[in-house]
């Protein structure tokens, strides 16, 4: 939801009067969420995994949680200003003779392509893998970056 | 299983507090697997972000206890653009039924996976006694 309505516009309508409507659908959210008596945090995109996306002047930065995994088992692929992230999570059997108790992790493949808002270097993507935490360092290209004019 | 399942996106649930907490943010209430074999009872927690050093694991009892400190990762010069999921520290409980040989309990973090081994204490042999004739 958040990310169709970021997504979807054009460049120009970034972090503008929609940023007040979006900060107010969370209120909102967050008010309806009390009132149902639960923990709510904002609708994500709903697809697997779920990621935070800072920027600074010249990059974009992806964080997402993607425990117990090797990083063979990420593949990261960048187009245009798409970037795809897939893979497998794996957890390994325990064998035949273990009595489960409780089972809440999960394994399963994941797929997701996330749409930046400019254009970016594809060949100079840098992605790391700590702690469970995938990180994705992604620099603008050129014409995306701000320039500074002087005026004469 | 020839295919493997597609992996859904879920939010982060938050733990039910009692009491207010005195540090700030968010605690979520990490997805565990917990299971037995004969000798140990073993247990697999998803924490991501969180460090070797900042991981604390009590048994007091047959309470058993585990905490998880994240410290906020972004960078001070960066803006937000999209935030789908929190940041914040994990925490649970479980009370244990078996008797744990707390001297051997072992502990591994890797990738965010804490695996937590607990091993049972050795029950009394089983002997046998003669009765002798007097």
């Amino acid at each position: 939801m958040i990310i169709k309505r970021l997504f979807d516009l054009p460049n120009y309508g970034w972090r503008t009067a929609f940023d007040d409507l979006e900060r107010m659908r969370r209120e909102m959210d967050s008010l309806f969420g009390q009132v149902a008596g639960k923990a709510y945090w904002p609708a994500h995109a709903g697809v697997f995994p779920l990621v935070n996306i800072a920027e600074d002047q010249d990059h974009f930065f992806i964080r997402s949680e993607i425990p117990g995994m090797q990083t063979e088992d990420i593949t990261i692929s960048a187009t245009g200003r798409k970037l795809s992230i897939s893979g497998e999570r794996k957890i390994a059997s325990e064998g035949e003779n273990v009595r489960y108790h409780r089972r809440e992790r999960e394994d399963g493949k994941f797929s997701r392509v996330i749409a930046l808002p400019s254009d970016i270097q594809v060949d100079k993507i840098e992605a790391g893998y700590i702690d469970g935490i995938l990180s994705i360092k992604i620099p603008k290209s050129e014409a995306a970056k701000p320039k500074q004019i002087t005026v004469k | 299983m020839a295919e493997s399942k597609e992996l859904q996106a879920k939010g982060k649930v938050e733990v039910p507090v009692s009491a207010e907490q005195t540090k700030p943010g968010p605690v979520f209430t990490p997805n565990v697997d917990i299971f037995e074999t004969e000798k140990e009872i073993i247990m697999l927690a998803d924490i991501p972000g969180v460090k070797t050093e900042s991981l604390v694991i009590d048994l007091r009892d047959d309470t058993l206890t585990f905490t998880g400190e994240v410290k906020p990762t972004g960078r001070p010069d960066t803006e937000d653009i999209l935030i789908e999921y929190q940041v914040g520290s994990y925490y649970r409980q479980f009370t244990l039924a078996e008797m744990i040989d707390q001297k051997k309990i072992d502990a591994a973090l890797n990738n965010g996976v804490l695996r937590l081994t607990l091993p049972k204490v050795e029950k009394a042999m089983p002997r046998q006694i003669t009765v002798k004739a007097g």
